[in-house]
């Protein structure tokens, strides 16, 4: 399994660290009801197809990377740099 | 025998092995099947269940019967196939699943009572009564089950792993790869060829194919040798592409030393792991049997395998040979036969309108319906139009026609389509995305076709390479069509087996679909077909095919069972070349190891680091006096010990305070410069992360210390925070770990001993840091302590970590001082109540710790929001305490808790202990724990039980902080 | 028709012509009084324990492919009680209690071996950790028991205990932990099941869940519609695509779980032995293939496939704990797809849904499961009441924060 850092080009998977669906990424605000932290933290749509999810090129650039994968092929459609977002006000 | 003027072995060079102790003779290119079957020996094995004697099949790593040990100087190989393990001098083989003898095998027996050992026979028996199964039956079964045996001896072999990349890798080196290699390395692809055999040429050498009008191995040499003069070519014999995985990878095993005598340097195997850009798939087809009654006697085996032995080997397994098949393709073993000067007794073809042979008596339309001979096949009944014609024969070359070696096309969850017109299953083009199947593997079995399937694979994967074709003409060659009328199983008196491996049969397919095992999962489980050692790769579709025909479905309708990977079994040993013995994982070795070491201190495993445990004197006889001595010494004048294996973040920029205030429960941003804060780290789930010290040495830049064990984590943990959620802060933030060496000096003489080696005296508020110059090395100097005593930690460039700890060592050592170990460390922070990972375990929140109030109530931090969930705070929690008990009975870590006069249950129990220690100031045991509403039960007395190491007593809980409750010593 | 030795002796003698199909293949009703949707092992053991012990007759398992196609044929057959945190405790406690009796009761050999499981610390931290839970386990009531080094090198001879990067401290054992048959636990409570008249329908995929005002009514199937007033979703590894079905998202994430088996041996390794410091457990099936594990491959998947780096750890683990297996060979590896939950532990609970009931989130523990699973599933389903075994396998517990953490790493899926 290879992934592409957008810095450092095709990678073997060994050198990335996987967290989990890029829900992380959509931290509620501080004074957000419990549902919502609950979603964020546990709920997840987990779906068997298209997925956008985490993974952090920690052998190498040490860039976190939101993937867009088939979670069924594991065909990779799409890196980007998370940091590379609109940035999202915490 | 040997047959003179054939094969591709060495004659010049006569090798002498053995097999079950007997000395034979082969050549050098000999496979031990071929050898032993030049030999006449033709009884290779016993079968799994029944230990029938059994014959070679084939001539391939797909053989189920011919599997023997290797047995070696030092240790032992099972189930190695014989037609795979190439011979040399001094080869030891030795049958397997035998007692006392090939020959004679006791469980034989098996046999005679098979009746009663039908498919999944042991599910409805041996249950009464309960206890005998694991004494009686259970241990009787698995004694008769396996197949060769392991020594129990570490393998000391050598092994190893590798990496290769290319443009386009082929599989297999038939005409098929052979043309495709060609057509992609003129045209400056990087390529590998790998091919599982010891030669080059796959089918060409097989079956003797005239390519391009001359002998098909003249054909072979001479792109053989074009391609190995060419650089951008790697030719890999020898082999197996054993998986195809995700994004292009594909793993390989090479037998790099399997073939030749061991040395000491010599690698027994190598697994590859190749990343290629394109694939093409030319590994050929693999011939199938027919499952007539009692067609697994020695001597019974694949029509295409009698042309392999006569071709490649110089060898025909019998004098008198006959020849059943559904399909033309082996009327070319009967001809090869002939021309050998063996006698091809007759042609049994299945086909009613079956073409007639020059020469050699063909019937039509008959089948073989049994067969006689107990060690060795002697004579088969033919079946034709309802008369029974007896034929004496020592072999029986069987042709049920061929499936294509599609497996890897299915490692990535493919499913093969069924072609009727072939009988076969054939590969689901862009089943594995990169990877193209060609020539038989892909249902094409003209040689014609094959050269015309590689060199069109090889133009489509240039194409998508785009590389310009280089120019490549097609050598000529046979053209013959494929004729096959599909013969699975043939009805008579007598089982037929389908898979030898496992001992499966056609009325073990059909109990299983009398008792609704009926779909094709549910007859492999319950009958175990394709489950041995060959993974039915000669035997799953005619299974299926059976099924498909108890149950009344078509063969389409019943679908296949699915191929995984490996496609040949890989030896655990070669997947795992490196992880032996230290070899496991990374070591990491502080600056002060050898010092540590000259010191006669224990190294111990922390994590992926090495640490001293403590440094023992003369006189000392036990850890426990060291470690006694070593606490008094810190407590009383000064100890030195290296803590450079702590994480080391440097952190700066104009967000730095913001940032750290986010990632930190408490505030940073408050900080002076030139001061050191503790602060807490959550998980955004609530539960603590990690703790650590944190200095702040410039007005935009921090150091921030984690816990050994946390290092890589923190630092993941910040790059996220960073870049999830204020990538646009002005911060950045690298490891420096490994920058510095740092130790800490602690104890009431630290400041005497730190001002006799700098050039200004130390003059340091508690919590403060300052940079240091230190023998006119740049370093710095914080003081804080883990150890309760004033304490310093120094820190200096790594490469002046040895020289500054044996300098410290040796000035601490005048003033009666000295080194420090990990025990040592241990009772001192336990003493202080300091935690370490033992009690943030992962489990633990800030309120359990009793540190609820540094989560900042002025600020957002990562796990605020979770910290308040109801289950993370509350009296029901576990909470931090100390125990201590006084007298020679010691506390015990991972004990539990209970309320004194309460029975011992789960549910009773009110907590457990997570570090212990003697101490040998307080002269009492000493311990942190977590207990039920701990910190309202200080003084109470509980009672602690460890049912593992048999400690039951009553000790008294307390505050966590034993020693120096005020701090005033850390003030000093 | 009942298994027995003298009957498989019998019908040897007749040429094994008399045995009846272990289950049959009714047509699906139009309404059942419940329905389970999932003929894993979880799913068949919940409606076996719903006709035994609730008395309920009309009951379905809906299946999508055949019985026992999940991760019920896909593990590593490992049973044990082992667990430290309460919640798990009692479960698995309960659990192993019913495999120790499921032969009499099934009347079919699911071949429960109690060989012992033993798992390996090598630091002096994870020792005290291996003594809290196997105190926990002692407090439970069931059994464990410490192994010295010396011990260890008398029952477990071929473990190097010289040049091993992370040198064997000690084990925790457990005499009443061991292996059985996978496949066979599935068809031994499909055919107990269908003996007591539960209808067992392969082939039959659930592509909606029926509700009224809250309540649910039935599904809609491949085989058309089928009512019912009680749901239960058993279908780990697909639980989060059926749950969507009703509306709810899950605190679950699908990952992929690889397993090995070599070829056949003569028997060498006796108990289950699993390792301390990297993903790797063993043991040596009755057919004679070493068996064995690690991890996740970590990245979120349905491909019931893995790849190479966990599965070369794995390998890598092996040769440095027991360098004997080495020149055993790896025969055929798979991958499971897992319900990870956010805690490692599993959920046994009602629905925002009136009749829905859920079992899932097993992660990589869920053979061992599955008779307590089914017991306490049938338990709500059939009383509306959580189970006291089960009591804390709550949807909402991650909400409230009352996690069941073993391995202490948190809300993150993939860790535990």
């Amino acid at each position: 399994m290879r992934l592409s850092c957008p810095l450092c080009g095709p990678r073997d998977r060994r050198e990335f660290y996987y967290y989990g669906s890029d829900d992380y990424l959509n931290r509620p605000a501080p004074d957000a009801q419990p549902e919502a932290w609950d979603d964020y933290l546990h709920l997840r749509d987990n779906p068997a197809g298209e997925l956008k999810d985490l993974w952090y090129h920690e052998l190498g650039c040490g860039q976190w990377l939101r993937v867009t994968r088939n979670t069924v092929t594991h065909e990779v459609l799409q890196t980007e740099l998370v940091a590379d977002r609109k940035v999202i006000r915490r | 025998m040997r047959i003179g003027g054939k094969g591709l072995i060495d004659r010049t060079k006569p090798v002498k092995f053995l097999f079950d102790g007997r000395a034979y003779g082969g050549y050098r290119g000999d496979t031990l099947a071929s050898a032993l079957l030049a030999n006449d020996v033709r009884l290779m094995g016993r079968s799994f269940k029944y230990h029938r004697p059994r014959g070679v099949l084939t001539a391939g790593s797909e053989e189920p019967n011919a599997l023997v040990e290797i047995i070696g100087t030092k240790n032992q190989t099972p189930n190695v196939r014989a037609t795979v393990q190439e011979v040399f001098e001094g080869l030891n083989a030795r049958s397997q699943n035998r007692w006392p003898s090939l020959r004679f095998d006791a469980l034989g027996i098996n046999d005679a009572v098979s009746p009663f050992l039908s498919a999944g026979f042991y599910y409805k028996t041996f249950m009464w009564p309960r206890a005998f199964w694991e004494r009686i039956y259970e241990p009787l079964i698995r004694r008769a089950a396996g197949l060769g045996s392991l020594s129990g001896r570490h393998d000391e072999g050598l092994y190893e792993k590798a990496y290769a990349f290319c443009d386009l890798l082929v599989i297999g080196s038939g005409p098929t790869g052979l043309m495709a290699a060609l057509t992609a390395a003129r045209s400056g692809a990087d390529v590998i060829l790998a091919d599982e055999e010891a030669r080059l040429g796959g089918r060409v050498l097989a079956d003797d194919i005239m390519v391009g009008g001359k002998p098909g191995s003249d054909w072979v040499a001479e792109v053989k040798a074009e391609l190995t003069a060419l650089p951008n070519v790697r030719i890999m014999t020898r082999t197996t592409v054993t998986g195809a995985y995700d994004h292009g990878t594909y793993g390989a095993l090479e037998r790099v030393g399997l073939h030749l005598r061991a040395r000491a340097n010599l690698p027994r195997e190598c697994f590859w792991r190749i990343v290629a850009k394109r694939a093409i798939l030319a590994s050929g087809a693999l011939e199938r049997g027919i499952a007539f009654p009692m067609n697994d006697r020695p001597g019974i085996m694949m029509a295409g395998a009698l042309r392999s032995y006569l071709n490649i080997y110089g060898v025909a397994p019998a004098k008198r040979v006959t020849i059943f098949a559904n399909n033309d393709s082996a009327r070319a073993s009967a001809r090869a036969m002939i021309k050998a000067g063996v006698t091809v007794a007759a042609i049994i073809d299945s086909r009613a309108d079956a073409p007639m042979e020059d020469g050699t008596i063909v019937h039509a339309g008959a089948q073989v319906t049994t067969t006689r001979g107990r060690l060795a096949l002697r004579e088969i009944t033919v079946r034709k139009g309802g008369e029974d014609i007896l034929i004496e024969t020592d072999c029986l070359g069987v042709s049920g026609g061929w499936n294509p070696t599609l497996h890897l096309t299915c490692h990535m969850n493919g499913r093969p389509s069924w072609c009727e017109e072939r009988a076969a299953f054939v590969p689901q083009p862009g089943a594995v995305p990169g990877l193209f199947a060609a020539g038989a593997a892909n249902g094409t079995f003209s040689t014609h076709g094959c050269l015309a399937a590689g060199h069109a694979a090889a133009l489509a994967a240039l194409s998508d390479l785009e590389l310009r074709p280089a120019s490549v003409m097609l050598p000529e060659a046979e053209d013959a069509p494929y004729r096959i009328a599909a013969l699975w199983a043939v009805a008579g008196k007598g089982r037929a087996w389908l898979d030898l491996g496992n001992d499966v049969t056609t009325k073990d397919v059909a109990l299983s679909a009398q008792e609704n095992f009926s779909s094709v999962e549910h007859m492999k489980r319950y009958t175990t077909q394709g489950m041995a050692p060959d993974q039915g790769k000669s035997s799953n579709v005619a299974a299926l095919a059976v099924l498909a025909d108890a149950t009344g479905r078509s063969i389409p309708e019943t679908g296949t069972t699915t191929y995984r990977p490996p496609f040949v079994p890989v030896s655990i040993a070669a997947l795992g070349a490196g992880g032996r013995g230290t070899g496991f994982a990374p070591q990491r070795f502080l600056t002060s190891d050898q010092a540590s070491r000259d010191r006669g201190a224990p190294m111990i495993e922390a994590g992926l680091w090495y640490r001293p445990s403590y440094f023992p004197k003369p006189g000392e006889a036990t850890w426990r006096e060291s470690c006694d001595r070593e606490v008094m010494m810190v407590r009383e004048t000064v100890g030195v010990a290296d803590v450079s294996t702590l994480g080391k973040i440097d952190i700066q920029g104009a967000d730095a305070a913001r940032f750290l205030d986010f990632v930190y429960s408490n505030m940073f941003s408050t900080l002076p410069v030139g001061r050191v804060r503790y602060g807490l780290m959550l998980r955004e789930d609530g539960f603590v992360l990690d703790d650590g010290t944190t200095a702040r040495l410039g007005e935009q830049r921090y150091l921030m210390t984690t816990t050994t064990a946390a290092a890589g984590l923190v630092m993941r943990h910040l790059d996220f925070v960073h870049q999830a959620f204020c990538a646009d802060w002005q911060v950045r933030f690298i490891s420096v770990t490994e920058a510095w060496a740092q130790f800490a000096v602690a104890g009431p003489q630290a400041r005497v001993l730190l001002n006799s080696m700098l050039d200004e005296p130390v003059d340091l508020p508690f919590m403060g840091c300052a940079p240091l110059r230190i023998g006119g090395v740049e370093g710095r100097i914080f003081r804080i302590s883990f150890s309760g005593e004033e304490g310093y930690e120094v820190a200096v460039p790594t490469r002046y970590g040895e020289a500054l700890f044996r300098d410290l060592v040796a000035r601490a050592e005048t003033i009666g001082g000295g080194p420090y170990g990990m025990e040592a460390l241990n009772v001192l922070r336990i003493e202080k109540g300091f935690i370490t990972h033992a009690e943030i375990h992962g489990r633990v929140t800030a309120f359990d710790i009793g540190m609820n109030k540094m989560i900042s109530a002025k600020k957002d931090c990562i796990g605020k929001a979770g910290a308040l969930r109801p289950g993370l705070v509350g009296p029901e929690r576990e909470q931090m305490v100390g125990l201590r008990v006084s007298g020679d009975k010691g506390l015990v870590a991972g004990a539990h808790l209970f309320t004194h006069g309460d029975a011992i249950s789960r549910v009773a129990s009110q907590g457990y202990v997570t570090s212990v220690c003697w101490s040998p100031m307080l002269n009492q045991w000493l311990g942190l724990g977590f207990l039920k509403n701990g910190r309202a039960r200080h003084g109470e007395k509980v009672r602690l039980v460890d049912h593992m190491r048999d400690v039951d007593l009553i000790c008294e809980v307390c505050d966590p902080v034993f020693h120096d409750p005020n701090g005033e010593k850390l003030r000093a | 028709m009942r298994y027995s030795g003298l009957k498989v002796i019998t019908e040897g003698l007749f040429g094994n012509k008399g045995w009846k199909p272990a289950w049959r293949n009714p047509e699906p009703k139009a309404t059942y009084d419940a329905i389970i949707i999932g003929g894993g092992g979880h799913g068949l053991s919940t409606a076996y324990y719903l006709a035994k012990n609730y008395g309920l007759g009309n009951i379905a398992v809906l299946e999508k492919g055949y019985l026992g196609s999940g991760n019920i044929g896909r593990n590593t057959t490992i049973v044990r009680a082992n667990y430290f945190i309460p919640g798990n405790s009692e479960f698995y406690s309960h659990s192993l209690k019913l495999w120790e009796s499921l032969e009499g009761k099934l009347n079919y050999n699911v071949m429960h071996s109690q060989r012992g499981q033993v798992v390996l610390f090598h630091s002096d931290g994870q020792r005290d950790l291996a003594a809290r839970r196997g105190n926990a386990i002692v407090n439970q009531g069931d059994d464990a028991e410490f192994m010295s080094r010396e011990d260890l090198r008398e029952e477990f001879p071929y473990l190097d205990y010289e040049q091993t990067r992370f040198p064997i401290y000690g084990g925790l054992m457990q005499r009443r932990a061991g292996t059985a048959r996978h496949d066979a636990v599935a068809w031994g409570y499909a055919r107990a099941a269908d003996q007591l008249g539960v209808d067992l329908i392969q082939n039959c995929e659930v592509t909606g869940i029926d509700t009224e005002g809250g309540k649910v009514v039935g599904v809609q199937t491949t085989r058309g519609v089928i009512k019912a007033a009680k749901v239960g979703i058993v279908v780990a590894g697909r639980s989060s695509q059926v749950a969507a079905m009703a509306g709810m998202k899950l605190p679950i994430e699908s990952h992929v779980m690889q397993a090995f088996v070599t070829e056949g041996l003569k028997p060498i390794i006796d108990s289950v032995i699993s390792f301390g410091m990297g993903h790797f457990y063993i043991s040596q099936s009755d057919k004679g293939g070493l068996v064995f594990g690690g991890d996740l491959d970590f990245y979120a998947s349905y491909a019931a496939r893995g790849n190479l780096p966990m599965l070369e750890h794995v390998m890598e683990a092996g040769m440095t704990l027991m360098p004997m297996i080495g020149r055993a060979k790896i025969l055929r590896t798979w991958g499971g797809i897992m319900d990870m939950t956010p805690d490692g532990s599993p959920i046994i609970d009602k629905t925002h849904i009136d009749g829905l009931f859920l079992d899932a989130g097993w992660n990589y523990g869920g053979f061992k499961a599955v008779p307590a699973s089914g017991w306490c599933m049938a338990h709500l389903m059939a009383t509306g009441q959580r189970h006291e075994v089960a009591a804390r396998f709550r949807l909402d517990r991650f909400r409230l924060g009352q996690i069941i953490d073993e391995e202490g790493t948190g809300s993150q899926h993939n860790l535990h």
